[in-house]
C-alpha cells in the first residue's frame, strides 16, 4: 500500500519536472527556431568554458536560454511600482502559472507498464473525471492575468490585463464546447480510457483518432487553445506596439519569468490536449499491447515493456509536433485587431461549437455511436 | 481514492513551491535599488496622469456575464454527454430544447448587436 | 475523508471566509471569497460528490467570481468606507445571520449520530457523486428544474444586453466630474 503512494508521489514529480523542461526547451526553440526561419543566427553565443566547441559541436546557444537568460532574469532587480497593490503583484504571476502546471497531473503520458508482477499507470493521478478537472484549472488561468494587469496600477497593465481576461472568457466557451464533442464521441471523462478508445484502426488501415471523426472539434481547440495563450494571432493583450507590454508592463526579474514561463507552458498545455483528443494520446498506429500488426498481416511481436515504452515516445513526439506548429504560426499570422478577435470568438467559433455538439449528440444518438 | 489524491496532492505542493521560488528569487538575489523615478507608472516617459484604477468599458462587463451564462449551459451539458448513449432519444430532445432556448438568446445578442465590437 | 483532513480544509474555509468580510480591499476579499469557494469544492470531491465539487470549481470560481471582478473593475469600487451600510441594513443582516444559524444548527442535530438523516446519508452507491448518477437525477427527477434553468439563463442574456445597452439620449457614459478620460477599452 505505501509503495503505492510512493510510486504516485514520484509519477507526480516526474510529470512536472518532464513539463519544466519541455517548457525551457521551447523557449529555446522560440529563440533558435525563430532565427532560423528569418535567416538570422540567433542564440549562439554563451558557452561554458567552450566545451561544446573544444569536443566539435556546433554551438546551438542551449546555454543562452536555459543557463544565462534564467541567471539574468533571476539576478535582476524586481521592483515594484510605487502605486501598486504589493500583494497582488506578486500573487498574479503565481496565480498565472500554477494552474496550468497542476493541469499536466491527470494527463495519462502512456498505457499501463507491467514491471515485476507491479502494474503501473503511466498517469500520474489516474481521476476518473479528469476532463472536469482540466476545465476546472483552466477556468483558473484568467486570475493571473486580470490581477496582474489591475495590481500594476499602470494604464498599459490594466487594458492589458482587461483585454486579455475577456479574450480568455470568449474563448474558453469554445474550448470547453469542443471537449464536450469529444466526450460525447467517446462517452466518458476519462482521458485514459479516451486514449484506450482511439487504439485500432478503422477500414484495415486508418487509425481510430479523434481527428478522423471530429475535425471541426480539432479546429475549435486549436484555434481557442491559441487564443488561451495569448500568442500570435491573438496577442493583443501584450501587443507591443499598442500596449507596450500589456498586462506585465511593470513587472521584472523573477515575476516576469513566470509570466514568460506560463505562456510556453500553455503552449506545451494545448499540445497535449491536442494529442489526446484528437491524435490518439499516446497510441502508435498499428502498435497493439502485444506488438505491431500492419495492414498486409505483418505481425512484428514485442514484450509489454516496450510497447508502453513505445507509447510514451509517442506522446512526446505529437506533443512537440504541437508545440513547434504552435510556434511556427507565430511568424506566419499577422496580429488580429480587437474587434476581430471578438467577432471571430462570438461569432464564428461559439455558433460553430454549438452546431458540432448538436450535431455529435443527434449522430452519436441515432445512428448508435461514432466510429 | 489515495492513489489519485497523493499524486494530485503532491503535484499542488511541489508545483507551488516551484513558481513560488521563482516568484521570490530575484528578490532575494536582485538588487535593491528603489528611487522615486523607478516607481512612477510606465505611460512611454510622461509622468503618469493620476492612478490607473478608473472605470472602463461597460462592453467588458457585458462579455463577462454572456461568459457566465453560456459557461453555465456547456457545465450543464456536460452530465447528459457522458449519459449520451444510455439517455437515448428522449435525453436528446431535453437537450436540443435546452441548447434551443439559449439559442435564441444567443440570436436576440447578436441581432442586437451586443456580440459587436464597435 | 478522515476527520483531521476535513478540519483542517474546514478551518482554512472559515479563516477565508473571515477574510472576505475583514478586507477593506475588494479586490482581496473577492481572493479570499475565491480561496473559500475552491475550499468548498475539495470538500465536496473529499466528500464523494466529486462532479459537484469540479462543477463548483467551474462554475464559481472560473466564472462567476470573474464577473465579480470586472463588476468591481467596472464600478471602481476604491476602498470601502470604515463605517459599515445604515442601521437598518445591519439589523436585516443579524436576522438573516440569526436565521441562518438556526438552519444549520437544525441541520447538524439531524446529522448528529441517532438523528433523523444520520441513518440515510451514508447510503451510498458505487457510482455515488459521479457524472453519471448526476446525469440520472437532472435528466429524471429534475428534469423540469434543468429545462427551467435554460429560462432562466436565457433572461440573463436578455438583462445583460439590456443592462450594458447605450442609452441613446444619455450622452457619454463617462460624466464622472474631475475625470477627463473616456473609459478605457
Amino acid at each position: 500500500m505505501s509503495s503505492e503512494l510512493v510510486i504516485g508521489a514520484v509519477k507526480a514529480i516526474v510529470v512536472l519536472l518532464l513539463v519544466l523542461n519541455l517548457t525551457a526547451l521551447l523557449l529555446w526553440f522560440e529563440r533558435k527556431g525563430s532565427a532560423l526561419m528569418q535567416d538570422r543566427v540567433g542564440a549562439n553565443r554563451a558557452a561554458i568554458l567552450g566545451v561544446g566547441r573544444r569536443l566539435g559541436l556546433p554551438n546551438l546557444g542551449l546555454v543562452n536560454t536555459l543557463v544565462a537568460d534564467s541567471l539574468k532574469l533571476f539576478t535582476k532587480e524586481d521592483f515594484v511600482p510605487a502605486g501598486a497593490d504589493r500583494f497582488l503583484h506578486a500573487l498574479a504571476p503565481f496565480l498565472a502559472l500554477f494552474p496550468v502546471l497542476v493541469t499536466f497531473a491527470v494527463v495519462p503520458l502512456g498505457d499501463v507498464i507491467r514491471l515485476g508482477g507491479r502494474t503501473v499507470e503511466l498517469q500520474a493521478a489516474p481521476l476518473n473525471a479528469a476532463v472536469l478537472y482540466l476545465l476546472a484549472t483552466l477556468g483558473l488561468g484568467v486570475y493571473g492575468v486580470a490581477l496582474g494587469g489591475w495590481a500594476s496600477n499602470n494604464r498599459w497593465a490594466l487594458l492589458g490585463g482587461i483585454r486579455a481576461s475577456a479574450q480568455m472568457l470568449s474563448y474558453e466557451i469554445a474550448m470547453g464546447l469542443g471537449i464536450l464533442s469529444m466526450v460525447m464521441t467517446y462517452g466518458t471523462l476519462d482521458l485514459q480510457a479516451m486514449c484506450r478508445a482511439q487504439g485500432g484502426v478503422w477500414l484495415g488501415w486508418l487509425p481510430r483518432w479523434g481527428i478522423f471523426i471530429q475535425p471541426l472539434a480539432f479546429v475549435l481547440l486549436l484555434v481557442a487553445g491559441i487564443a488561451e495563450s495569448k500568442r500570435v494571432p491573438f496577442d493583443l493583450p501584450e501587443g507591443e506596439s499598442e500596449l507596450v507590454a500589456g498586462y506585465f508592463t511593470e513587472y521584472s526579474g523573477g515575476k516576469q519569468a513566470v509570466f514568460m514561463f506560463t505562456d510556453f507552458a500553455e503552449v506545451v498545455l494545448v499540445a497535449v490536449l491536442l494529442t489526446l483528443f484528437f491524435f490518439g494520446g499516446w497510441q502508435v498506429p498499428y502498435l497493439y499491447s502485444d506488438g505491431f500488426h500492419l495492414p498486409g498481416g505483418f505481425l512484428l511481436a514485442l514484450p509489454q515493456a516496450a510497447v508502453a515504452l513505445l507509447g510514451v515516445v509517442a506522446f512526446f513526439v505529437k506533443t512537440l509536433v504541437f508545440c513547434c506548429f504552435q510556434l511556427l504560426v507565430r511568424w506566419v499570422m499577422p496580429r488580429m485587431r480587437y474587434d476581430q478577435l471578438m467577432r471571430l470568438g462570438w461569432k464564428g467559433l461559439l455558433p460553430l461549437g454549438l452546431i458540432n455538439v448538436v450535431a455529435t449528440a443527434c449522430v452519436v444518438v441515432l445512428a448508435g455511436g461514432v466510429g | 481514492m489515495a492513489n489519485v489524491t497523493v499524486p494530485i496532492v503532491v503535484t499542488f505542493v511541489v508545483a507551488a513551491a516551484v513558481v513560488g521560488l521563482m516568484v521570490t528569487v530575484s528578490r532575494l538575489l536582485g538588487p535593491r535599488q528603489m528611487t522615486a523615478v523607478k516607481g512612477e507608472a510606465f505611460e512611454c516617459g510622461n509622468p503618469a496622469s493620476g492612478s490607473a484604477w478608473g472605470r472602463f468599458s461597460v462592453h467588458f462587463y457585458l462579455v463577462a456575464l454572456l461568459f457566465l451564462v453560456l459557461d453555465v449551459e456547456v457545465v450543464l451539458l456536460y452530465p447528459w454527454a457522458v449519459e449520451l448513449r444510455s439517455s437515448g432519444i428522449a435525453g436528446l430532445v431535453e437537450a436540443l430544447f435546452f441548447i434551443a432556448v439559449l439559442g435564441v438568446g444567443l440570436i436576440y445578442a447578436w441581432r442586437i448587436g451586443a456580440l459587436d465590437w464597435d | 475523508m478522515p476527520a483531521w483532513l476535513f478540519t483542517f480544509v474546514a478551518v482554512l474555509a472559515v479563516l477565508g471566509a473571515l477574510g472576505v468580510i475583514l478586507q477593506r480591499n475588494p479586490v482581496h476579499s473577492l481572493l479570499a471569497l475565491v480561496l473559500v469557494l475552491s475550499l468548498i469544492a475539495v470538500l465536496f470531491i473529499a466528500l464523494g460528490a466529486v462532479a459537484l465539487g469540479f462543477l463548483q470549481a467551474i462554475v464559481y470560481v472560473g466564472a462567476i467570481m470573474v464577473l465579480f471582478l470586472f463588476v468591481i473593475w467596472l464600478l471602481n469600487l476604491e476602498t470601502e468606507p470604515r463605517e459599515g451600510g445604515r442601521l437598518l441594513v445591519k439589523l436585516a443582516a443579524a436576522v438573516l445571520a440569526a436565521m441562518l444559524a438556526a438552519e444549520l444548527a437544525a441541520l447538524a442535530w439531524r446529522a448528529a449520530p441517532g438523528g433523523a438523516a444520520a441513518a440515510g446519508a451514508l447510503h451510498q452507491g458505487a457510482n455515488y457523486g459521479s457524472m453519471a448518477a448526476l446525469a440520472k437525477v437532472l435528466m429524471g427527477e429534475y428534469l423540469l428544474a434543468f429545462e427551467v434553468t435554460s429560462v432562466l439563463l436565457l433572461a440573463a442574456v436578455v438583462g445583460a444586453v439590456a443592462l450594458a445597452r447605450k442609452d441613446p439620449g444619455a450622452g457619454p457614459q463617462s460624466s464622472t466630474p474631475g475625470r477627463l478620460e473616456p473609459p478605457l477599452r
